[in-house]
Formats: structure tokens, sequence, C-alpha cells
């Protein structure tokens, strides 16, 4: 398993080129993803020239940059120059970013090599991957179950060792959930702690862009590096990423919420979960019972408010400035402007994108604004007391992240409103903006299981230094 | 449970043409996940404040100039769209 520090040593006492390095992954890439299927596309072109100049560097012995050949994927939902991105949808299937996110300049700045992008549920929405216009990922551990959704290839082609880290996005579990289910780590930031310029919207509110990686301390050097302000997003905060330093838990104050623990999560991930609980207290950790009364009504405000963002948000594709347009097939014949909306969207979006476009659409209609969109509003203020009212006691909250485990593809397609429950410890997090991270805790039935830790606001150090101990505990295993 | 013309009316706002099949799908699909969100309605949110801001902060601005921008960027944004004409994207007669 190679991870940044065993590449940084790699490339700079010159065991292999940069070159020759993003050789490999891609080969690799070519070889082993026609099963996976967890990229989209990759751009070797952009990336064997980049690896050139890192040679270039190494060879006139200037100074090379932090991540110098890192090898790394994108959600398809996060623009890199002259590379397609398409959301997963058949709206963007022919679209060419023309510029780089600022995560992706930052990675390119610190010298990452981006190897391709990355399957995701169409727009971001699903938690399987199943919803891509171009076919699910396969789970590495199971190639009959499902990744995780929404960013399932990012944590595919990480944990299938296609490359070192990944990016993904995260508004109610995207980044965690598929982390969870493919036995790698994965951070949902802070809301405003990271940049989403150039990064296609889901749930404005809501998202966040955040890594993927084989160990806690390389999520951690990821997030340090796309971290902090940016003039270009106006919800970015002055903020940088300072680590604690040390692997300890002791006399840190961990919340058990018992709504975590209730009815429908599954056994063994119970088991599991209070098991490396039990080992973080022989850590010196204080474990205390808790309660979050008002998550059990998150989900449906979470619901309410993806679906209605979403709906603002995806209006913009109309078939005029990029993206999809019914025009271009020309047995049509001339469509006014309102045939051309309709046929764009009608033909350009896929079932569950058109599902929650209309529900978005529905609950902020004249007439419902107030029985929907603003009382989930309403609740999601009770929903912060709950959580201000934890960390008054406690340092630090731990859970499950999914309540099942991988689940079979094809299992819950059929009942939207199965998929949905998926998310049920996700989704709160992402409401109060609050950081959290998925740390591997082992498996059962061959199958990983993450667990989950939520941290206050900006309080990602305190994450990073408790999932440092949980990974030394639990020894995570990754795929060959 | 919604009615079909429901369904065809959201669809219209939404600007999305569905097919008969995708109508009578949607109108079940929709009801059960709008009863779902109908289990808020027992809530008591009296006196409660909605939440406007993820995080209270200080919003990042940027000084309101023009930037410039290189040739080939803006080809490459022209040439994103579907139809264009000497240079601009072409639209749809808004008038007629």
């Amino acid at each position: 398993m190679e991870t940044i520090l065993s590449i940084r040593e790699k490339i700079s006492k010159r065991e292999i080129s940069a070159k020759e390095l993003a050789q490999t992954y891609l080969k690799k890439i070519e070889e082993q993803d026609k099963d996976i299927h967890a990229f989209l596309a990759t751009a070797p072109e952009i990336a064997l020239k980049e690896a050139e100049e890192i040679d270039r560097k190494i060879f006139q012995k200037e100074q090379l940059p932090p991540l110098a050949g890192v090898p790394y994927s994108l959600k398809d939902a996060i623009c890199a120059k002259g590379v397609r991105c398409t959301a997963g949808s058949r709206m963007l299937e022919q679209y060419t970013a023309a510029f780089d996110a600022t995560v992706t300049q930052r990675l390119r700045q610190a010298g990452a090599l981006l190897m391709g992008k990355t399957n995701m549920d169409e727009f971001g929405m699903g938690a399987s991957t199943e919803n891509s216009a171009f076919g699910p990922t396969k789970n590495p551990f199971d190639l009959s179950r499902v990744p995780g959704g929404s960013s399932g290839g990012s944590a595919a082609s990480v944990a299938a060792g296609e490359c070192v880290f990944s990016l993904g996005e995260d508004t109610g579990g995207s980044i965690r959930l598929p982390a969870a289910f493919c036995g790698v780590v994965g951070l949902k930031p802070t809301y405003g702690a990271v940049s989403r310029y150039g990064v296609i919207a889901l749930a404005s509110s809501l998202d966040q862009v955040g890594p993927f990686a084989n160990t806690v301390e390389d999520a951690e050097i990821i997030f340090a590096t796309i971290a902090g302000r940016d003039p270009f997003d106006a919800t970015t905060v002055d903020f940088e990423y300072m680590a604690e330093g040390g692997i300890d838990c002791h006399n840190l104050r961990i919340g058990i919420p018992k709504e975590y623990f209730a009815q429908g999560l599954d056994s063994q991930i119970k088991d599991r979960i209070v098991k490396t609980l039990d080992e973080l207290k022989h850590e010196g950790a204080q474990l205390k019972e808790i309660s979050l009364p008002s998550v059990q009504y998150a989900l449906a405000v979470y619901y309410i408010i993806n679906t209605s963002e979403a709906s603002a948000n995806l209006a913009r594709y109309d078939g005029i400035r990029y993206g999809y347009s019914p025009n271009k097939e020309k047995q049509n014949g001339e469509l006014d402007l309102m045939g051309q909306y309709l046929q764009t969207r009608g033909r350009g979006f896929g079932s569950e994108v058109k599902r929650r476009i209309m529900l978005g659409t529905y609950a902020l209609s004249a007439g419902y604004y107030d029985a929907f969109y603003l009382k989930a509003q309403k609740i999601r203020t009770l929903l912060k007391h709950d959580f201000e009212q934890a960390f008054k006691e406690v340092d630090l909250i731990a859970g499950p992240v999914s309540p099942f485990l991988p689940f079979r593809i094809g299992e819950k397609t059929a009942d939207p409103l199965s998929m949905y429950l998926v998310d049920v410890y996700t989704v709160p997090v992402n409401l109060v903006a609050l950081p959290a991270i998925s740390v591997p805790v082992g498996k059962a039935q061959n199958l990983p299981i993450g667990m989950q830790l939520i941290a206050q606001h900006f309080k990602e150090s305190v994450l990073f230094r408790t999932a440092k101990v949980i990974e030394r505990i639990c020894n995570p295993r990754m795929v060959s | 449970m919604i009615s079909k013309e429901e369904v065809q009316h959201i669809a219209k706002l939404a600007r999305i043409e569905l097919s008969e099949e995708e109508i009578q799908k949607f109108q079940e699909e929709l009801s059960s996940i709008l009863d779902y969100f109908a289990t808020l309605n027992a809530i008591d949110v009296s006196g409660i404040e909605p939440m406007t801001h993820s995080i209270v902060t200080k919003q990042t601005t940027r000084q309101d100039l023009v930037c410039k921008t290189d040739a080939a960027t803006i080809q490459k944004l022209i040439d994103s769209a579907p139809e264009t004409k000497d240079g601009f994207i072409r639209v749809k007669a808004i008038f007629s």
C-alpha cells in the first residue's frame, strides 16, 4: 500500500521517476478498472506531461512541491482544466472544463498528478453510484455489491489501489458512506473550510469537498492542502488547518448518541462500533451517553432541503450555454423555447434527478413553502441546538456511518425511499455544518465497516487525532 | 396521493418533459416521499427561527473587477454551447 509519505520518499530518493510512477498507475487502472469501473475517464496526457516536469525538477535539484508525483483521482463533479466533467450525467456527457476548480488548482500547485475522473451518482444524487448515467461502480471487496455513493468511484479508486488519494463531495454522506463501504478514510470538512469554486453544485447549504485516503495521516495532509479561504467562494472562511500532533485520546470526552444505536442498525456493525469504543476507553477516553432528540427528523428535513436547493441549482441546465441540447438532433425540427427546455431536461436528466427536481419544485411552490422548506429550516435550528448542547459535555460524538453493510447492486433501486434511508446517520452533520470523518474499524462477512466521528466546527484536528488512535487499534486491511 | 395533473403541473414548472409511464411512476413515488415529509407536520416549531446560515461568519468577498481572460479560454467557453454563431451563443427568440 502506497501513502503520500512512501511516494515522497521513493521520488526524492530517485527509486522511481514521477513519470514511471504515473505510467504504473495508469496501467493498473487500464487493467483492473474494467471490473470495478471506478473511473469514467483517465487523463494520461496531462498527467505524464506534469510528471515529466517533476522529473526535470528532480534532475535539476530544484525544490519539490509537497505532493510531487502523488497520483490521485477526482470525483467527476470537480473541474480540471481540459478534462471532461460529466457529474455522472448524460446532460454533461460532452462537457469539457475550461478551468480548474480551486481544489484542483491547489493540488496541481502541490505537485499531485491527476490520473482521472471518478464515477458518481448523477449530480451526487444517490447512495450507491447506481444512479450514474454510465453504469455503476463495483465495490472492490465484493464486485456484486455497491461501493456506496455518491462519491463511490473515488472511494473504490483508493481502495483498489488505482490512486493514492481522491477528492469527493459530501452533501449528506457522499464521502463518509463510500469510505465506510470501501474500507478507506473519508473526511467531510466543516462547511466553509474548503472552496467549492469549480465544483458542480447539488445543495449549496450542505455541499462540502473532502479527501479519501488509505490512512488518516494522508487524509490530513490533503485536507491541509485544499482548505482555506478562496476569493471565488463567498462561503469559505479564513481558516488555516493546524494539526494537533500526537496520537492519543487521553481524557477525550466521547459522546455516544443513543439515537445512533437504536432499531434499524445492523447488529454486526453495532458490535464492531461498541467494541472499538471500548478500546478507546482503555486508551483513556471517557465515554458518555448523550441524546440528540431531533436527529429522528433529520432525514426528512434533509430531503426537503436537498431537493429544494437542487431544483434551484439544476435550473441552469437549459441546453443553451453548455450541455445536452435536443437542437442538435435535427429530426426534431425547430423547437420553441419551452419545447427546448422541456426536451433538454426530459432527455438529459436521469430518473433520480427528475424525481428530486420535482420534489424540490413542489416543496418550494406556492402554498407549500411554509409547510415544507420553512418548516425544515426551523427543525434544522432545533437540530443545531441539540448538537450545541451535546458539545457542552463532550469533545467528540461517535457512531456508525451506515445502518447496513454494503448492499447488493440492484437491491434498493426499485424503491427510492429505501435508498434514502441509507443516509440516516450521515445527514445530520451536513444540516448543522459540522466536520465528520469515517474511519475503518474492521469487517463483517469480509465487508468493511466504518465508524463516524463528529467534532465541533473547524475542529478537524480532533477528528484526525482520534482517528489515528482507531487506525492503530483496528489496523485496517485494504484490498491488495 | 397527488394527482396525475399535479405531477404534470410540477413537471411543467420544473421544465421537464415526461412520458406517460414516467407520469404514472412519479405519481406513486412522489406521493410516498411526500407522505414521509409530512411526518414533520406533527412537530411543534412555534417560536423557532429558521436556520438561514450554515455557519455564522463573515462572507468572503473579492473586489468587483473585470478579470482578463485569455482568448483560448473564452473560445472554450463559447465552444461549450450547443449552438453558436459568429462567436456568440445562439438562443431562441423570446418575443415573436
